[in-house]
């Protein structure tokens, strides 16, 4: 028994002598609840919802009104006519759109019922999920305000919610982008982060320092034969999600494997940046897997959307590079937009790339110390 | 001549620890030059500096004519480096670490086969084994021939024969003799005291402080004192005993018999019957050359 | 020099797969001596001495160490035996007194009787300044000294000690052996491998191994006799032949 308690005393005092063990321990979770508490939740606020108002009379503004001011929408745009609705439906702000037909008020006084047509973007199934049912409650309230009065207490609005993309209401399809775009960013970064450091801790980085190959050399040298590799693995995994979930590419093909491309690179290249900066492969892959996993899974947009998330944590969303793949893998896969739509996200992709590798390149160490 | 490596004044801290003090030396082309001393003697932070992996806090280092701090690049090109532990890929072949090699340094195999031809056939029947699988002496043979294999003017062996037997540790030295024709200036670092001997000339290092630098035989023409080898029966009892007594100034055990040196560097005959006294028996002192170790013995004691 | 025989062994086989790494071992070891097991890398040393210690079970063959059978009572003879591995027995982020009082407490020593040999090896050793350092800020010669003393505070009749001397300056070196003298002067049995071939000389009697077999087992005195040779280096290199493993 003493031997035992001597035992468990020697382990007590290695943990307090660990800083590393103390911060896994305490600070970790705390540091997680603080943060994340807030991010998860599944609310809607200020969803993106743009008007088409064909009658534009005092009954169609009543109801704009109540819409907008309810807290959970937002007026991005009034639109002029049908042809709008597909084009701001494609740019990401806009996530639903209320219709209003012609001669709304008139209708509605003259026929007892007046038709709202609420068209919702389907590529994000839960959020519509929300925002429909958000908007279908509004409606019913305002019916209950008509209802009350005599004057107007047989009148009704109607309402019809249609999907624009995926039109069943697929989850695979707000799902499966999101997990490509975790799943890859998690894998390569994961395994360049392991192959500097390896070298380090074994001792055969020593040896290439002192030969005439170049820092460039040795970290392109290392990303080339993972990127071969990863894109292989990106278009197996695409094809599986063809053949098993249905997943389908409305947009060009061509350019969905270049960003796919680019994406693997960027992910390469902050593994190699982890890889420069950590001393061992403990750190190196603490970093990129447990570091670089439940923020991206929290804060890219992949389950909570972004627009939800309080004013500091979008800033903080807006340094995740997952963030922006998972606006452009939706656009071009469910959405089939062209790259007209997606090339602020691409462009930051590629300086997000670009920084990686030049800090990576500059904080390579030709000497020991 | 130029000489191959000149430094002077060097010295290197880690924290609070001083490495290197005041290390001055130079080394002659196609010299094989020893850096003999125990662990934490510095001999690794200092081989580190004179590849440019390290940069010294003071004092000037310059290597093939270059300055480590600005023309690191020209070192690292023409330097053999074999780190202490051996650094080869424990998940390549043999052939594959020794093309690896070559590539990067520009040069193929077939270039430069015949300076490590000997060395290679000792490894050859393993050559499609994986690194990791091999033997700490063949792995320091590989290990050599990777170094060599792109014909540097300079090779740098950090402790190649440390933690290996003493059948392997001769035979390395013998290859490294064998490089002689091919003009390599070669910087070895041992633990070993009595593998000084093989080299042309030697440093002997302790906790950062240059004890003394000369062609081995000197080294030990430097010994200050007459030195007698004492054997006796009882070995523990000898020494303790002849500590105790009071013309002796040192007394080591070495091997089979106990090196000492007296304070008139002479003794007399009573000491057998002193010795006799304490119940050691068949007591023979002669007196004998001294060897490196006995002469870093003294100077350690300094 | 007979004495009572504290190590058995016969007979030993160690196979691993159809690689044999100790092939028919067949030695004793008396009380009181210093063993000498020399041999190649390779040659099956580390084998023969995880068996010897219970780490590792023989293929066939008997092993009794302490009066106990290595393969049936590992247990009982890790007890009885102190070891001290190359590669730090002791807990770098610990400091001295708390590493012997671990150790004290991990052989089920009272903890009075620790206490008390606590402060006899730190004032043996003149260690009493570092009682209180970590082990990583102690010099390596300190650290095998404390290695060696704490594999002996339960007073086992054995000690397996691992290459103790690595890399060690030589006076710490010829320190440590004291030590080991010391020892073997209480009637403790001293059982050392070593890559130092002058220390073979220190030892009452050593082994040779070669390719998982002993090819000498005398006194140093009687090998040179035997071989013609004025070392153990030169006996040494003359009969083993380092494995190619």
């Amino acid at each position: 028994m003493k031997r035992f308690f001597g035992f468990v005393k020697k382990e007590f005092l290695h943990i307090f002598r660990d800083p590393r063990t103390l911060v896994i321990l305490f600070g970790i979770p705390a540091a997680q609840i603080l943060l994340f508490g807030f991010v998860v939740s599944m609310d809607v606020k200020d969803a993106g919802v743009a008007i088409l108002d064909l009658s534009r009379d005092e009954t169609t503004q009543k109801i704009s009104d109540k819409i907008c001011s309810s807290g959970f929408f937002k007026k991005t745009q009034d639109l002029l006519t049908y042809d709008d609705i597909e084009r701001v439906l494609r740019k990401n702000r806009t996530k639903a759109v209320f219709v209003f037909e012609n001669d709304f008020g008139n209708r509605l006084i003259s026929e007892g019922k007046a038709n709202l047509i609420i068209i919702a973007d389907g590529s994000e199934p839960n959020t519509t999920t929300l925002i429909t049912n958000y908007a279908t409650a509004i409606i019913a309230d305002f019916n209950r305000e008509l209802a009350g009065t005599a004057a107007t207490q047989n009148l009704l609005v109607q309402s019809e919610v249609r999907m624009f993309y995926n039109p069943s209401l697929e989850g695979h399809f707000m799902f499966i982008p999101g997990i490509i775009t975790l799943i890859m960013v998690l894998i390569c970064a994961l395994m360049t982060s392991i192959t500097i450091t390896r070298e380090k801790e074994v001792g055969t980085m020593e040896v290439l320092l002192v030969s005439p190959l170049k820092p460039v050399q040795i970290i392109l040298g290392k990303v080339a034969p993972y990127f071969l590799l990863s894109f292989i693995d990106i278009v197996v995994i695409l094809i599986l999600s063809f053949l098993v979930f249905d997943l389908p590419v409305k947009g060009s093909l061509l350019l969905l494997l270049a960003e796919c491309m680019l994406y693997i690179l960027m992910s390469l290249s902050l593994g190699i940046l982890i890889s420069i900066v950590s001393k061992t492969m403990q750190q190196a892959i603490f970093a990129s897997f447990i570091g670089l996993m439940l923020p991206t899974i929290l804060l890219s947009g992949f389950i909570f959307p972004i627009e939800n998330m309080p004013v500091g944590y979008d800033w903080f969303s807006a340094l995740l590079p997952p963030r922006y793949f998972i606006v452009i893998i939706k656009n071009i896969m469910i959405k089939g937009t062209g790259f007209l739509y997606v090339w602020k996200e691409t462009l930051i992709l590629i300086i997000f790339t670009l920084v990686f590798l030049g800090v990576g390149i500059k904080k390579f160490k030709i000497r020991l110390q | 001549m130029l000489k191959t490596i000149e430094a002077s004044g060097i010295g290197k801290s880690f924290g609070a620890t001083q490495a290197l003090k005041d290390i001055s030396f130079s080394v002659n082309e196609s010299e094989i030059f020893g850096f003999i001393g125990p662990d934490g003697a510095g001999k690794t932070t200092l081989f580190r500096i004179i590849v440019s992996l390290l940069l010294q806090d003071e004092g000037e280092m310059s290597v093939l004519g270059f300055d480590g701090r600005k023309e690191f690049r020209e070192i690292r090109r023409n330097v053999g480096y074999m780190p202490g532990r051996f650094s080869l890929y424990h998940d390549l072949t043999v052939e594959e670490n020794l093309n690896f090699y070559a590539t990067v340094f520009g040069t193929t195999v077939r270039e430069n086969h015949h300076l490590i031809a000997d060395i290679y056939s000792h490894i050859e029947p393993f050559k499609k084994r994986l690194a990791g699988r091999l033997s700490g002496g063949m792995k320091q043979k590989l290990a050599l021939c990777c170094a060599l294999i792109h014909k540097p003017r300079l090779i740098i062996l950090d402790e190649p024969t440390t933690g290996v037997d003493a059948v392997s540790r001769s035979e390395f030295w013998e290859m490294l003799r064998k490089l002689r024709p091919y003009s390599i200036t070669i910087l070895v670092s041992t633990p070993y005291m009595d593998e000084a001997m093989k080299c042309d000339r030697v440093a002997l290092i302790q906790e950062g402080h240059l004890l003394t630098i000369n062609q081995p035989e000197k080294i030990r023409e430097e010994f200050s004192r007459r030195l007698f080898s004492i054997k006796a029966s009882e070995k523990y009892r000898l020494i303790g005993a002849l500590r105790n007594h009071p013309d002796t100034l040192s007394a080591y055990p070495f091997g089979d018999s106990v090196h000492v040196t007296f304070r008139k560097d002479a003794f007399d005959n009573t000491i057998y019957d002193y010795l006799n006294g304490k119940g050691i028996s068949d007591v023979v002192i002669e007196e004998t050359k001294a060897g490196i170790e006995d002469r870093f013995l003294e100077l350690m004691e300094k | 020099m007979t004495g009572h025989t504290v190590i058995s062994v016969r007979n030993l086989m160690k196979k691993f797969g159809s690689f044999v790494a100790n092939d028919n071992l067949n030695f004793e070891v008396y009380q009181g001596e210093i063993f000498g097991f020399l041999g190649a890398n390779g040659a099956g040393k580390t084998t023969a001495v995880r068996i010897l210690t219970g780490l590792s079970e023989p293929t066939s063959g008997e092993v009794i160490v302490a009066g106990f059978n290595a393969k049936k009572q590992p247990e009982q003879v890790k007890r009885n035996i102190g070891y001290m591995c190359q590669k730090f027995s002791l807990y770098e982020d610990l400091t001295m007194k708390e590493n012997i009082t671990l150790y004290g407490g991990i052989y089920g020593l009272k903890k009075r009787l620790i206490r008390e040999r606590t402060d006899l090896l730190l004032d043996r050793l003149n260690f009493r300044e570092y009682a209180d350092r970590l082990i990583s800020a102690l010099p390596l010669g300190l650290r095998q000294k404390l290695a060696f003393s704490v594999a002996l505070l339960h007073d086992p009749k054995i000690v397996f000690l691992d290459e103790p001397t690595g890399g060690v300056d030589p006076i710490t070196r010829r320190q440590f052996w004291e030590l080991i003298y010391e020892a073997a002067g209480r009637g403790i049995t001293v059982f050392v491998t070593t890559h130092y071939m002058d220390e073979a000389e220190y030892c009452d009697r050593i082994s040779i191994m070669s390719e998982g077999k002993i090819v000498a087992i005398d006194t140093p005195a009687n090998l040179k006799q035997q071989y013609h040779a004025r070392s153990v280096e030169e006996v040494f290199v003359k009969i083993a032949r380092p494995g190619n493993n």
